[in-house]
């Protein structure tokens, strides 16, 4: 199975919308509530930082027996250090991303924590791409 | 305790998802980062925040979390409102702080998640 979403930067209201239809596949599909929880956690965090850090991207998620990957491809600023980010606490988000319940340097390694493989592949002043890959 | 009990200690006005209100709480999580609260394992729990915004409920959408109780009485947008029903989540608006709620609450027996 295959799905495909467009995520605009700064659209902080249809931020989530992708994890929520990802979340309602995976439900008619089946798969374990605590597998389901762990996807669309990471999906929604590495959503949320299109729209946080980057100007657009585009989700694709695979989906078979025996798990789900999750691309997501944007065009934005790239991260200059993979190191540093990955690190609990280190943000570089705006006062309004802050506001919004976000901004605390948790994400990365959130997605981390919550995925069988997750590689971050990056490109300063072109973009990035994250890849996701959760077990069923 | 129940939802009831919970919405009635806090003087708390019902937004959505009245048919939780007999459910049964044992924990909550108070917290205004929802970065945070998307680290939290598990989801039997009831999320309290200052936070009225969309990605407030996208995240307990996320995380499989069914009841929201929003402090100071911070307005609930009806996109707020039609994605929490949809999902079947209790939203409840109080009209105390954070600190009250979580007193109040915490006195009469509900657990900290941490
Ligand atoms: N898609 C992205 N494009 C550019 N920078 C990013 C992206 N994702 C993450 N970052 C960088 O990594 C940092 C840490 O990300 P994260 O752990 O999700 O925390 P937060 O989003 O709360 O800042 C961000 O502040 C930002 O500098
Ligand atoms: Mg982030």
């Amino acid at each position: 199975m295959y799905f495909e979403y467009f995520v605009e930067g700064g659209d902080f209201t249809n931020a989530g919308y992708a994890s929520s239809q990802i979340k309602k596949h995976l439900k008619e599909l089946g798969v374990d509530p605590s597998v389901i929880k762990r996807s669309v956690i990471a999906l929604y965090e590495a959503e949320v930082n299109i729209v946080a850090h980057a100007y657009r991207g585009k989700i694709k998620i695979f989906i078979n027996k025996n798990g789900v990957k999750m691309l997501l491809e944007d065009e934005g600023p790239g991260i200059a250090d993979v190191g540093l980010a990955m690190k609990k606490g280190f943000s570089t988000a705006s006062e309004a991303v802050r506001e919004m319940g976000f901004g605390a340097g948790m994400g990365l390694p959130n997605i981390n924590e919550n995925s069988d493989s997750f590689n971050i592949d990056t490109v300063v002043g072109k973009g990035t791409t994250l890849e996701i890959i959760i077990n069923f | 305790m129940t939802l009831n009990d919970v919405c009635n200690l806090v003087s708390g006005k019902v937004i959505c998802g009245e048919s939780r209100l007999n459910d049964e709480i044992s924990h909550a999580f108070a917290s205004d980062l929802l970065s945070d609260v998307l680290t939290v394992k598990t989801n039997h729990f009831m999320l309290i925040t200052g936070l009225a915004n969309l990605q407030c409920i996208r995240t307990a959408e996320m995380s499989d979390i069914s009841y929201i109780l929003i402090a100071r009485n911070k307005s609930v947008t009806d996109e707020m409102r039609e994605l929490a029903s949809e999902n079947n989540i209790l939203l409840i608006v109080s009209p105390f702080s954070l600190f009250k709620c979580s007193g109040i609450l915490y006195s009469a027996g509900i657990k900290p998640v941490y």
